[in-house]
């Protein structure tokens, strides 16, 4: 990443929410492109040393993208995103919620809303990604899951991954 | 739940502080009443129960009043787990997004 683009990560504790602010130097179109096209998002949608696959994927009002992000041991984390509301390249809005192999949703974990809107200014564009649970309890239960799965301990290995790049 | 919920800010706020700091170190050891507490912190009982108060409202510990004495235990698990979750998803985010870098650099490669 260059030292230049904008990158923001705010935390809203009233609202259960995070917004990640991220610039990016190429034009909307592309960006957009890389955000809502299937062979685009299994080049970057998982972090390493993770990778990701797509199973299916229509992208429009009332269709979902169903994926998985496989560990380099091979074990797959399934997530679905439901699209609402798409004005293209402009923003799209989607329910994400973890579900298993055959796509079906994980009922008892909640879902989060994602706001995605992108902006262009002097060929670069800036991808503003709000993340928001409807509660407090529908994220902490999503904490503790992330506890028992024992994803903290690969978010680790990322995290030394992310500081030997810098 | 009512007193963690997304106590980051007030937590680092709360652990600013040296006396509370102590608090919640002395608490590490066990749950201690307020008189105890504030025995062994030399200040004037109106100030320590504010330094209580704040740490309260952080979700960093709880209190409860039995008779005439009030308890405190510290309640680390869920704070501390809350602020390790987004402290993943930032890194997640991170590097989540130079994959994009990179992808963005190949596809532009192959537009020119």
């Amino acid at each position: 990443m260059k030292t230049d683009l904008q990158f923001e990560f705010l935390i809203d504790k009233e609202k259960n929410s995070m917004t990640i602010v991220r610039e990016f130097e190429a034009r909307r179109q592309l960006v957009w492109d890389c955000h809502t096209r299937s062979e685009l998002l299994d080049q970057w949608f998982a972090p390493k040393p993770y990778s990701t696959k797509t199973k299916f994927m229509n992208f429009a009002a009332g269709g979902h993208w169903h994926y998985a992000m496989i560990a380099p041991d091979g074990l797959e984390h399934w997530g679905r995103m439901d699209f609402r509301d798409i004005r293209a390249i402009e923003s799209y809005v989607a329910l994400s919620g973890f579900c298993d192999a055959s796509g079906a949703i994980l009922k008892d974990l909640p879902l989060a809303t994602w706001n995605v809107t992108f902006s262009e200014q002097q060929e670069r564009t800036v991808v503003r990604n709000a993340i928001t649970y409807e509660t407090a309890e529908a994220l902490q239960q999503v904490i503790d899951m992330g506890m028992r799965e024992g994803i903290t301990a690969s978010v680790e290995q990322l995290s030394e991954l992310v500081a030997s790049l810098k | 739940m009512e007193n963690n919920q997304f106590a980051l800010d007030r937590a680092f706020h709360a652990l600013a502080d040296p006396t509370r700091r102590a608090v919640v170190q002395r608490l590490g050891h066990g749950t201690a009443s307020v008189s105890e507490l504030a025995n062994s912190f030399d200040m004037a009982l109106p100030s320590f129960l504010k330094h209580i108060g704040v740490l309260e409202k952080s979700g960093l510990i709880g209190s409860k009043k039995i008779g005439r004495v009030r308890t405190c235990t510290l309640n680390p698990r869920k704070l501390a787990s809350l602020e390790k979750w987004f402290d993943d998803q930032r890194i997640i985010w991170k590097a989540r997004h130079s994959n994009l870098d990179d992808l963005l650099i190949k596809l532009r490669g192959e537009q020119s």
